[in-house]
C-alpha cells in the first residue's frame, strides 16, 4: 500500500563528511513541496570522525515527535550499520552505498534494501577529492528524489539559489543530483511505496530553529548587548544574533552598530556584562547551557538581590561537559529556578516552538525591566538546534518597550527623597534610576541585601526581613505577569501536563491514546511561577500525568513547591536518555498506568 | 598607629572648582574602614582629583568588587551611582556598563585579592578589551576583609602578621597590565598625594584602559616590618620615575616643572600631560622598555612609581566594536526595532 507524505527518514553519516548541507537541502525541498516537516540532528561531541545522524519527519498529519523507528534509512556509515538496520520499521527501506557490497549481512527479511553504487558513480564523474567526498551526499539526495517521487525542480532551484554568486558550484551540484536520480530511475523500482506528493499544507509557515528565533526575538525586543561564551547547544543564539543584527541594526549612513556582541572569557564574565549593562539601562542578554548556568550562579543571585534586569537563554543539554553535551534534556529546571544562594528564585519562560521562542525572547526584555530581575528563557537542544515547521514571526509596529519603573531627571526633580527600594506602589517593585541622571538626586550605591529601602548600608535584622518580604511580594507580582498556561479540554477525567519540547510528540500521543480509549485533557506550562490556572487544572482532575525530560521529575518538584500541591497527585512520565521523548514512550507510560491501576476507559480496548 | 593622617574631609577653604562645586560636593558618607587604612587616602585622592577636574560628580559611575578596597566607592562621589558587585568580577560589570553608556566616566576600585586572585581572569580580559575607565587597585598585599590572608601580590619571603613567610612568587599587576595592552599604566603609593592625585586625573581623562596600582598599606594586617607592603617598607624602597602633573587646556602654566626636564604628552581631549623624567633611561611610551624597567627595579628590590606606560591615541572598546555614538541606553524602539516589514522579509527567507 502506498503512503504519501508520512514517513521518517534517517541519514546515518560520519561527522565532518559534509552531509549536513545535503541533508538540510532534502528537508527544505519537502517543505517547499508544501509538506509539513521537522528535522533532528543527532550528533556527537566531536568535530570529525564520529557517527552522526540526521532525521527528517514528513507528516501531513503534523506529527512532529521523534519516533523510535524509522521508515527509510540512508546508511552511509559502515560503523553504525548494524544499529541503523535495527532501527528500521518493518516494511521500511534501507538505502546504502553498494560500490563495495554491503558492509555486513542484512539480517532482516522485513525491509527492502536498495543499493546505489554511490562511490562508483562519483569516481566516474568527479576528480577533485573534496568534491568526491562532498557529492556522495548530493548523489543520495538525487536518488531519493526519484525513489520518493519528489519534484526535481525544487531541488535544482534550491541549488541555484544557494550558490548564487558562486556560479561555478551550481553545475557540479546539479550534476551530482542527476547522477543519483538517473541511476535510481534507470535501475531501481521508482517510486517506492513510501512517497511524497506536492501538497498545500504549509500556508505561511516557516522552517526555522529555536535558537535563530530567540536571537531574532532579542533583536526585536531591543537587546543591544549580547555577551556570551561558546557552548553547545546555545552558540547559535549568539551567532544568529550577530548575523541578523549586522543587517538589521547598522546605521545606514555611519555604518556604526546599534548592538555589541562580546565573546566573554567565561560565563561569569558574560553574565557580569549583562548585569552591568542592565544596571546602566541597556537591554542585554546571554545565551548558555547547564554548565554556564552553574558558573553564573553567584551573579544571578546578586542581580536578584540588587534588582537588576537581565535576560538569560538556557538551551539545555544532558549533564556535565563530559555528559552528553550534544543531546537534549530538560534537566536544568531546578538549578535555574533557584540559581544562587540566600533565598533566590527566578522567573522562567518555557517556549515550545520557534515562534514562541521569538515571542518569549522579546517579552523577556520587557519582563526583566518591569520586574527588575533576571528572567530566564529555557529551551533545549531539541528546540534550539533543529529546524522545524513554525508559525511565521509577527510583530506589532505600535508596540512600545516596557522599560519598567525608571525615574528620569524631571521625575527626580519632583520627589523630595528618593529611595531605591521603597515600595511605593505596593507591588514589591521600587523605582530605578540610571547613573548620570541627576546631579544631586537619585544616586545610590548598588549592593546585595545589606541595606535598607533607602539603599543605605545596614545590617539591621528587621531591615533585612523587610527587604526579603518585599521580594516575596514582588514574586507574587511576577506570577501575575507571566504568560498563562495553554489548556485544552478533551472531556477526559485525567489530565496531562507538559512543557517545552515534551509538547512536540503530544498531538500524536493524544490521538494514539484516544485509540486506546484514553482521553486526556491537556495543560501546557509556559512559565514559572505558575498561575492559578495551573493549580486549578491539577485540582480538578482525578489523575494528572506530567511529562518531562529529566530523571528527578524537576517540574513536579517546582509545582509542588510553588503551589503546595500534593506530590502523590502527579504521575511522572520521565525520559532522560538524551534524545527527545517519543509519542510511543508517552503512550506506553500512560497506558501502563491505566492497565496497572485498572482505571476505567472511555471504551473497552484490548490490551 | 597611623603614619598618614586621615585625609581631612573638611578643608577649611571650601574652594570651588570651575563648575562652582566645592570639594564637599565630591565627598560621600564617612568611611567605616580602620583608621589610617591606606584605602581611605586613595578615596581622598579620588575626591581631590575629580574636584580638580571639574567634572560633575554624577557623571561618574563607580564600580567595585568585594573587599575593604571595594567598599570605598561608598566613601567618595556620593552623587554618583555605584555598584559593589561580586568578588573579582567588577571588570565584567564595568564592561557591560560601559557598553550601555559610553558617556560616563568610570572609576573602578578593586583590591589585590579581588584583581590578582579570584578576578585575575577578568582583570586580564578587561585590559584586552580596552574598556575606557580608570581602574585602581588598592594593593595591600593581603586580604583585608577576611582578616589577613596572603594575597597573590605578596612578595615571596614577606611575612604575615603572625610571622609566617609567603612561599609563592608574586603577581605584578603593573607588569601584567603593560603586557596585556593597557594604554595607561601607573603605580603610586596611597600616602603620596602629590603623585597620586595627578595620576588619577590623568587616568580619568585618558581614553582607554587606565590602570593604577596603588600600594595601600593595611594597618591591620600588613603594617609590620616583615611585610613588603608596609608604610615603612614602601617609603624606603620607592623610586619615582615620572611625576605626572595634569594641565588643563585652560591653565597654561607649568608651575613646578623647569624647562628641559619635562616631556609633554597630549591627552585625547586636547589637554596635556607634563611628565618629568627623573631617570634618563626611562621612556613612558615603550611597552618593552617599560616592562624591563619595572622588572629590573623589582629585581633590585625597588618599587617604581609614577606613570610607567602611556599609549597616545589609544582605541577603546567601542572603537573596536564599531558602535554608535549615542549611548545604547538612550536608544528606543525607533532605533532598535527593525519593524514588521523587515520581519516579513525574514519570514520569506525561511520559506
Ligand atoms: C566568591 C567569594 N569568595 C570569598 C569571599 C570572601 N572575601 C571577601 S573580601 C575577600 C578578600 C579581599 O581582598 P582584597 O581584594 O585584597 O581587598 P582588601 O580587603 O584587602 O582591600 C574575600 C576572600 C567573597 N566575598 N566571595
Ligand atoms: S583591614 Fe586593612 S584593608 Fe581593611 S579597612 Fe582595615 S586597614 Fe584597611
Ligand atoms: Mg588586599
Amino acid at each position: 500500500m502506498t503512503s504519501y507524505n508520512e514517513f521518517v527518514i534517517r541519514f546515518a553519516n560520519v561527522n565532518g563528511s559534509g552531509s549536513a548541507s545535503a541533508n538540510g537541502m532534502f528537508a527544505k525541498a519537502l517543505f517547499r513541496m508544501g509538506i509539513p516537516v521537522t528535522t533532528r540532528n543527532i550528533f556527537p561531541s566531536n568535530i570529525q570522525g564520529l557517527p552522526t545522524w540526521y532525521e527528517v519527519r514528513a507528516s501531513a498529519r503534523e506529527y512532529f515527535g521523534r519516533r523510535e523507528k524509522v521508515d527509510i534509512m540512508v546508511a552511509m556509515n559502515a560503523e553504525t550499520y548494524t544499529e541503523d538496520v535495527d532501527r528500521l520499521e518493518s516494511g521500511g527501506y534501507l538505502i546504502y552505498d553498494s560500490t563495495r557490497g554491503r558492509p555486513r549481512e542484512l539480517c532482516r527479511e522485513d525491509v527492502t534494501e536498495i543499493g546505489i553504487p554511490i562511490t562508483k558513480l562519483i569516481l566516474s564523474e568527479f576528480s577533485d577529492p573534496k568534491q568526491r567526498q562532498l557529492f556522495k551526499n548530493i548523489v543520495y539526495v538525487g536518488a531519493l528524489s526519484a525513489l520518493l517521487n519528489m519534484e526535481f525542480e525544487v531541488l535544482t532551484s534550491m541549488v541555484a539559489s544557494q550558490y548564487r554568486g558562486k556560479d561555478k558550484l551550481i553545475q557540479p551540484n546539479i550534476r551530482a543530483l542527476e547522477l543519483g536520480r538517473n541511476y535510481a530511475l534507470k535501475y531501481l523500482p521508482c517510486p517506492m511505496d513510501i512517497q511524497t506528493r506536492s501538497a498545500d499544507l504549509i500556508g505561511d509557515r516557516i522552517l526555522v530553529d529555536g535558537n535563530e528565533a530567540s536571537a531574532l526575538g532579542a533583536i526585536y525586543g531591543g537587546a543591544t548587548l549580547c555577551a556570551w561564551y561558546p557552548i553547545t547547544p546555545s552558540t547559535s543564539v549568539a551567532d544568529a544574533f550577530e548575523k541578523h543584527a549586522s543587517r538589521l541594526r547598522v546605521d545606514p549612513e555611519t555604518k556604526k552598530k546599534r548592538f555589541a556582541i562580546i565573546q566573554a572569557e567565561d560565563e561569569l564574565s558574560a553574565i557580569g556584562m549583562v548585569i552591568g549593562a542592565g544596571w546602566n539601562g541597556a537591554r542585554a542578554f546571554t545565551a548558555t547551557s547547564g554548565p554556564g548556568i552553574s558558573l553564573m550562579n553567584e551573579f544571578l543571585g546578586l542581580a536578584y538581590f540588587a534588582e537588576v534586569p537581565a535576560v538569560v537563554f538556557d538551551v539545555q543539554r544532558a549533564g556535565p561537559s563530559t555528559g552528553m553535551p550534544t543531546r537534549t534534556q530538560q534537566s536544568d529546571l531546578l538549578s535555574v529556578a533557584f540559581a544562587s544562594h540566600g533565598d533566590t528564585k527566578h522567573p522562567i519562560l518555557l517556549p515550545a516552538a520557534p515562534k514562541e521562542c521569538f515571542d518569549f525572547a522579546a517579552d523577556a526584555f520587557d519582563l526583566a525591566e518591569r520586574i527588575q530581575s533576571p528572567v530566564i528563557v529555557m529551551t533545549d537542544l531539541e528546540l534550539g538546534m533543529n529546524q522545524t515547521l513554525s508559525e511565521p514571526f509577527q510583530w506589532d509596529d505600535s508596540r512600545r518597550y516596557d522599560r519598567g519603573k525608571v525615574l528620569d531627571f524631571d521625575d527626580l526633580e519632583e520627589i523630595e527623597r528618593y529611595g531605591r527600594y521603597v515600595d511605593s506602589d505596593g507591588d514589591g517593585i521600587g523605582y530605578r534610576t540610571l547613573p548620570g541622571t541627576h546631579p544631586t538626586k537619585g544616586s545610590f550605591f548598588t549592593r546585595g541585601s545589606s541595606r535598607n529601602e533607602w539603599a543605605v548600608y545596614t545590617e539591621d535584622p528587621q531591615s533585612y526581613i523587610n527587604n526579603m518580604d518585599r521580594l516575596t511580594k514582588k514574586w507574587e507580582t511576577i506570577r501575575r505577569l507571566m504568560p498563562a498556561a495553554e489548556i485544552e479540554s478533551r472531556n477526559g477525567r485525567a489530565g496531562i501536563i507538559y512543557f517545552g519540547t515534551t509538547t512536540t510528540p503530544m498531538k500524536e500521543s493524544l490521538l494514539m491514546l484516544d485509540e486506546n480509549g484514553i482521553a486526556l485533557n491537556t495543560l501546557r506550562i509556559r512559565s514559572y511561577p505558575f498561575g492559578a490556572d495551573v493549580a486549578e487544572f491539577i485540582e480538578t482532575h482525578e489523575t494528572i500525568f506530567l511529562v518531562e525530560q529529566n530523571r528527578d521529575a524537576q517540574m513536579k518538584s517546582l509545582l509542588t513547591l510553588d503551589l503546595g500541591i500534593d506530590p502523590e497527585k502527579i504521575i511522572s512520565i520521565l525520559y532522560y536518555g538524551g534524545f527527545s521523548i517519543s509519542a510511543d514512550y508517552i503512550v506506553d507510560s500512560v497506558t501502563e498506568h491505566y492497565v496497572v491501576n485498572k482505571l476505567p476507559r472511555l471504551r473497552e480496548v484490548e490490551s | 598607629m597611623t603614619f598618614v593622617p586621615k585625609p581631612s574631609a573638611r578643608h577649611p577653604l571650601l574652594k570651588t572648582n570651575e563648575i562652582g562645586l566645592t570639594r564637599r560636593d565630591y565627598e560621600a558618607i564617612v568611611s567605616t574602614l580602620c583608621a589610617g587604612c591606606g584605602h581611605d587616602s586613595v578615596s581622598a585622592a579620588v575626591i581631590q582629583a575629580c574636584h580638580e577636574l571639574s567634572i560633575p560628580p554624577h557623571q561618574f559611575a563607580k564600580v567595585s568588587g568585594i573587599g575593604c578596597s571595594s567598599k570605598t566607592p561608598s566613601y567618595f562621589l556620593g552623587n554618583a551611582h555605584g555598584f559593589n558587585s561580586v568578588h573579582g568580577r567588577m571588570p565584567s560589570i564595568a564592561t557591560g556598563a560601559y557598553i550601555a553608556n559610553k558617556d560616563l566616566k568610570y572609576i573602578g576600585i578593586s583590591g589585590d585579592g579581588d584583581s590578582a586572585s579570584i578576578g585575575l581572569g577578568q582583570f586580564a580580559h578587561i585590559i584586552r578589551r580596552r574598556v575606557n575607565m580608570c581602574y585602581i587597585v588598592d594593593n595591600n598585599g593581603t586580604y583585608g576583609l577576611t582578616k589577613g590572608q596572603f594575597s597573590a601580590t605578596n612578595d615571596r619571603g614577606s611575612t604575615s602578621k603572625r610571622g609566617v613567610p609567603n612561599l609563592y612568587a608574586p603577581i605584578d599587576l603593573v607588569s601584567l597590565a603593560i603586557q596585556l595592552g593597557a594604554s595607561f599604566v601607573a603605580r603610586s603609593f596611597s600616602g603620596d598625594k602629590q603623585q597620586l592625585i595627578p595620576l588619577i586625573k590623568a587616568a580619568v581623562l585618558h581614553k582607554g584602559f587606565a590602570f593604577i596600582d596603588v600600594i595601600s598599606p593595611c594597618v591591620m594586617f600588613n603594617n609590620h616590618d616583615g611585610s613588603t607592603k608596609s608604610y615603612t617598607h614602601v617609603r624606603n624602597h620607592t623610586e619615582p620615575v615620572v611625576d605626572a602633573n595634569l594641565i588643563m587646556p585652560r591653565d597654561e602654566i607649568t608651575v613646578e616643572y623647569e624647562e628641559g626636564t619635562t616631556t609633554s604628552v597630549p591627552m585625547h581631549d586636547g589637554s596635556k600631560l607634563q611628565l618629568r623624567k627623573l631617570s634618563d633611561s626611562y621612556e613612558p611610551n615603550n611597552r618593552v622598555s617599560a616592562l624591563t624597567y619595572v622588572q629590573k627595579a623589582q629585581e633590585e628590590g625597588e618599587i617604581v612609581t609614577g606613570l610607567l606606560f602611556l599609549e597616545e591615541d589609544a582605541v577603546d572598546c567601542h572603537d573596536i566594536l564599531g558602535t554608535l555614538d549615542t549611548p545604547f541606553n538612550e536608544l528606543d524602539e525607533e532605533n532598535l526595532c527593525p519593524g514588521t516589514e523587515r520581519l516579513e522579509q525574514i519570514n520569506d527567507s525561511l520559506r
